[in-house]
């Protein structure tokens, strides 16, 4: 089995120093996910204007691989519109879902390729994924809290 | 070497024994032998059971109870002795008081939906109370809280000292006049701890409270004897005890589970039946519904012949010479934090802990690309995590076929894991 494919320095890296970490004002949405099997837990916020990601802020406990990914997340998202997040989003969760057998794209996905590795171990994609299942979660609230509130 | 020398007395003949174990003449990536310590959330199983089934099954394989035929007839003598086995294994009384469950965790649920149906002595009302313990596995914990939400009783439970002991101080405010039920873990999965079950057990006669064992972790590893215990039910699951799984037992003395109702209703449980109503089988068909695992049993009976063989108590004596040794030898890795008791004094052989800096899951990653397994996560005790305020553990667990080389292995995995992930 080879864990320098799963460990990659970039998990590592944003393991130790994770980039946008801690819960910040303003947001529309909080969520918090867990993953039942094993406790990781996040709680996440996103904050949305003119359907612009401004801000995901998180407070997250849980291994390297969930950790990583949330970092890499923020990254990733912030800035973004909407749109062009939920795209992103869903090459990385097709990426995780691959089983290592997709050709991950590093001008889409920048530190997000360093996942690949995971793929190819079942047991902890789900750990990958955390981070992002509760940003989607989140957003797609606030998309609806917005056009209910426009109507 | 190393400071701690390996023990050499006390032991079990693992040569022999492991030879029993196919799984364990297997190699992983790598080629890497397997070195499993992950009994506590199941253990391996002997040829001597994996045969007893499948002979059950290309030779005798019928229903039980049901039908007149020589395979019907032999199919039922088998599923009885087995329960005779457990029986004996136990020593039950009597082999009708051991019921055969899907799991430890259906044979307490059976317990405390039947309680919330009882009426009389046993009918679990608004405040009454129900005392269990922060460091119960999930499957005594939430089938507890269920029956007190639905009846609107209380559940009280004791706490856990800083040594992973529970916290007693109290006990005579927490067990109390409206303590209906105790059910207490006999053998944490995740601390390793042994309960005072006898200071309980006396606590809870004083008051006239029901008494329910949950004695997962304890049956497998050390000798038990119900009728001298003194509690009212116990339940227990086979596939910790080197049996199959899809099979449980829950044990209850004979008065109690005649004053209970039954749990599920259907096939073989009844004694008659017309549309306008049913009357109950005696013990032990009263609750088991529809047709059982048959062959389940038979594989637990075998495999309670096996560690019967083998002696329960020079099992235990393995097992706890083991847990010291590792005990011992954690000591030598730097951030390591044992949750639980740190001598190997009533303690059973399931040793949870925390290392500075390295998430449970990335330990055991690490641990088993070694060949080397391990559970990490939060072993279905989050209560007792949060306790110790954490979130997760990784935890090694020992069985009869462990050897105190597969200990240093373990430990040596503990240091290429802080060299990999640069703690060390
Ligand atoms: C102490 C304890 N209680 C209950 C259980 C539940 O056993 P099962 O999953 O076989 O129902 C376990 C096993 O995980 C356990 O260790």
């Amino acid at each position: 089995m080879d864990l320098q494919s799963l460990y990659q320095e970039i998990i590592l890296d944003h393991y130790k120093s994770p980039h946008h970490a801690g819960l910040r004002d303003p947001f529309e949405v909080e969520v918090h996910h867990v993953n039942p099997t094993c406790g990781d837990e996040v709680t996440l916020r996103v904050h949305v204007v003119d359907d612009v990601v401004v801000d995901i802020s998180y407070d997250a406990e849980g291994c390297s691989i969930s950790q990583a990914s949330t970092s890499v997340l923020t990254d990733l998202l912030i800035g973004k519109k909407v749109d062009d997040a939920l795209e992103i989003h869903s090459t990385f969760v097709e990426l995780m879902q691959s089983r290592g057998k997709v050709e991950p794209d590093e001008d889409i996905l920048e530190d997000g390729i360093a996942f690949a590795g995971v793929a190819k171990f079942p047991g902890r994609v789900k750990c990958a994924l955390l981070g992002w299942m509760a940003w989607k979660d989140a957003t797609a609230r606030v998309v609806v809290d917005v056009e209910g509130s426009v109507t | 070497m190393t400071a701690v020398e390996a023990p050499s007395h006390g032991l079990l003949d693992t040569d022999r024994i492991r030879a029993d174990f196919p799984i364990l003449g297997r190699r992983l990536d790598g080629d890497r032998p397997l070195v499993y310590l992950d009994s506590a959330n199941t253990s391996q199983k002997p040829r001597q059971v994996i045969d007893a089934m499948t002979a059950h099954y290309e030779q005798i394989n019928s229903n039980v109870g049901r039908a007149v035929h020589q395979l019907g007839d032999a199919s039922t003598q088998a599923y009885e002795v087995a329960r005779v086995k457990i029986a004996a294994f136990i020593n039950a009384p009597d082999a009708s008081e051991v019921i055969f469950t899907k799991n430890s965790s259906e044979a307490l649920n059976l317990v405390a939906n039947t309680l919330s149906w009882a009426h009389g002595d046993h009918a679990v009302g608004a405040g009454d109370e129900i005392v269990i313990t922060e460091m119960e596995h999930h499957s005594n914990i939430v089938p507890w809280q269920l029956l007190a939400e639905r009846k609107d009783a209380t559940l009280r439970w004791f706490g856990i000292t800083d040594e992973g002991r529970l916290d007693l101080s109290q006990i005579d405010s927490v067990i109390n006049d409206r303590t209906k039920v105790v059910s207490v873990v006999w053998v944490s999965n995740m601390l390793g701890t042994v309960t005072p079950l006898e200071t309980i057990i006396r606590r809870a006669r004083e008051v006239g409270a029901l008494v329910v064992v949950d004695a997962s972790q304890a049956v497998p590893q050390m000798p038990v004897d119900v009728a001298a215990l003194g509690a009212d039910l116990v339940a227990f699951t086979g596939h910790k005890m080197v049996g199959p799984t899809g099979i449980g037992v829950l044990w209850g003395r004979t008065e109690v589970l005649d004053a209970l109702p039954p749990f599920l209703g259907g096939g073989s449980m009844i004694e008659t039946v017309t549309m306008g109503g049913s009357t109950w089988a005696p013990l032990p068909a009263k609750f088991e519904a529809g047709t059982p695992p048959i062959v389940e049993a038979i594989g637990l009976a075998a495999a309670v012949d096996y560690l019967s063989a083998i002696g329960m108590d020079r099992i235990a004596s393995h097992e706890h010479v083991l847990t010291a040794y590792a005990l011992e030898r954690m000591r030598e890795l730097p951030g390591l934090t044992i949750l639980g008791p740190t001598e190997a004094v009533d303690r059973g052989g399931a040793v949870s802990f925390e290392l500075d800096g390295i998430h449970p899951h990335d330990v055991s990653q690490v641990l088993d690309s070694l060949g080397i397994a391990v559970r990490a996560g939060h072993h279905c005790a989050k209560p007792a995590h949060a306790r110790f305020g954490v979130q997760s553990s990784t935890r090694a667990s020992f069985y009869l076929y462990t050897t105190p080389a597969e200990v240093d292995a373990f430990i040596d995995g503990i240091h290429q894991t802080r060299r990999f992930f640069k703690v060390a």
